[in-house]
């Protein structure tokens, strides 16, 4: 591939103040309640000490569909979204994170990219079931039990 | 990465990122062409209004302030036009102070005005904003922290993996030095690009000032030639 000619523009944090104007009522809901794949995704956000994130935008992506979700003061979230064939490609924003960060959740422990990370570790991108179409995914920034986070950027030529 | 752009997490002079930036380094997957993090986001819930582009049209009276265009192309890393985006942006109002329940900035709020804005690219890869100056506010980062007056803004692209959120300065604003998150960009070159240009052409004569300010977003692996 030839190198890019331009820079991308640096990132900077989403900040603390963009409640009024990012969040949407229907953002947390990329499918209908009634859709056939539907399956609710919910968690929390959590730092370096374990305390929730309260200020942080989730936003998710899938073929034909787009979720957004605000943290609330415990730092959960909770998505409507489709079972995924694979996995649902996350990106987290917050204060105090200077740019985002790109994790996974896969909802079963099979699949190659797993097999690829460090054991110890690749069980942080695999949602728990908790009820009938219902999975929970903890994003830990930091820690012990950091969440595996993923690099997309191609290297610059 | 010694010419990567963006800040590094950890940035200690910005006392909220001790805690929360990753320490890991992260994994770089291989991505085929069909992986959904190359899907083009659909944001489909909200459709953009015509006056979505205007802060200074949200509410009965016009907003307190300096009237002011801002104005710019998005761009992929080629230098070529993203059609078509998604651009989100927010920001305080003229005194300092956001309409957000969480500024405790004792600064007056404007009821005319609310401080967020979106609107999609045209086939140039532009888009414009009709707004007021924001102005700078303090923060508890440090004793006598402030902020200088920046734009927030949101792109999408044609990629997940491009999804970008940064912030607009003005120029010359005398805070930058003291501001560890504009200083978190470690280079100075890069730091220029997140501060808009004054343009003469953009300013409409008896009614606002102009500002130009680009965005690139980063490449994606497949990127055709």
């Amino acid at each position: 591939m030839p190198a890019p000619s331009l820079p991308p523009t640096p990132s900077q944090t989403v900040g603390p103040f963009f409640a009024h104007a990012l969040p949407y009522a229907e953002g947390p809901f990329a499918v209908p309640e009634d859709h056939p794949d539907a399956i609710e995704l919910h968690g929390r956000v959590l730092d370096g000490a374990g305390e929730p994130v309260p200020d942080a935008l989730l936003e998710i992506c899938q073929p034909g569909l787009f979720g957004r979700c605000p943290t609330e003061a415990d730092g959960s979230y909770r998505f409507r979204t489709a079972r995924p064939d694979t996995y649902i490609p996350l990106l987290v924003f917050a204060r105090g994170l200077l740019k985002p960060v790109w994790t996974r959740v896969y909802l079963t422990g099979d699949a190659p990219f797993l097999a690829g990370l460090d054991p110890v570790r690749r069980g942080t991108l695999v949602a728990s079931p908790s009820g009938e179409r219902s999975y929970r995914f903890d994003v830990r920034l930091q820690g012990d039990r950091e969440t595996v986070f993923l690099h997309h950027v191609p290297p610059r030529g | 990465m010694t010419d990567d752009p963006h800040p590094h997490h950890l940035t200690p002079s910005y006392r909220s990122t001790v805690l929360r930036a990753p320490t890991r380094p992260p994994v770089r997957p291989a991505l085929d062409p069909e992986a959904a993090e190359l899907l083009d986001p659909v944001y489909g819930h909200q459709p953009v209004g015509p006056l979505d582009h205007d802060l200074t049209r949200q509410h009965e009276g016009e907003p307190i302030g300096e009237r002011i265009i801002v104005t710019g192309r998005v761009l992929d890393s080629r230098g070529r036009a993203v059609p078509d985006t998604l651009v989100e942006i927010w920001q305080a109002n003229a005194t300092g102070r956001y309409a957000h329940p969480v500024d405790r900035h004792p600064a007056p709020l404007d009821p005319n005005f609310t401080g967020s804005g979106r609107c999609l690219t045209d086939a140039d890869g532009r888009y414009r904003f009709v707004t007021i100056k924001p102005g700078a506010y303090p923060w508890r980062n440090h004793p006598n922290a402030w902020r200088p007056a920046h734009i927030h803004f949101s792109v999408f692209g044609t990629a997940f993996t491009q999804r970008l959120i940064t912030q607009m300065y003005f120029p010359g604003d005398p805070l930058f030095a003291h501001d560890p998150i504009l200083q978190s960009v470690p280079r100075p070159q890069d730091r220029e690009r997140l501060v808009c240009a004054f343009d003469l052409d953009t300013t409409e004569p008896e009614w606002a000032l102009g500002y130009q300010w680009d965005v690139v977003l980063g490449a994606t692996p497949f990127e055709e030639d």
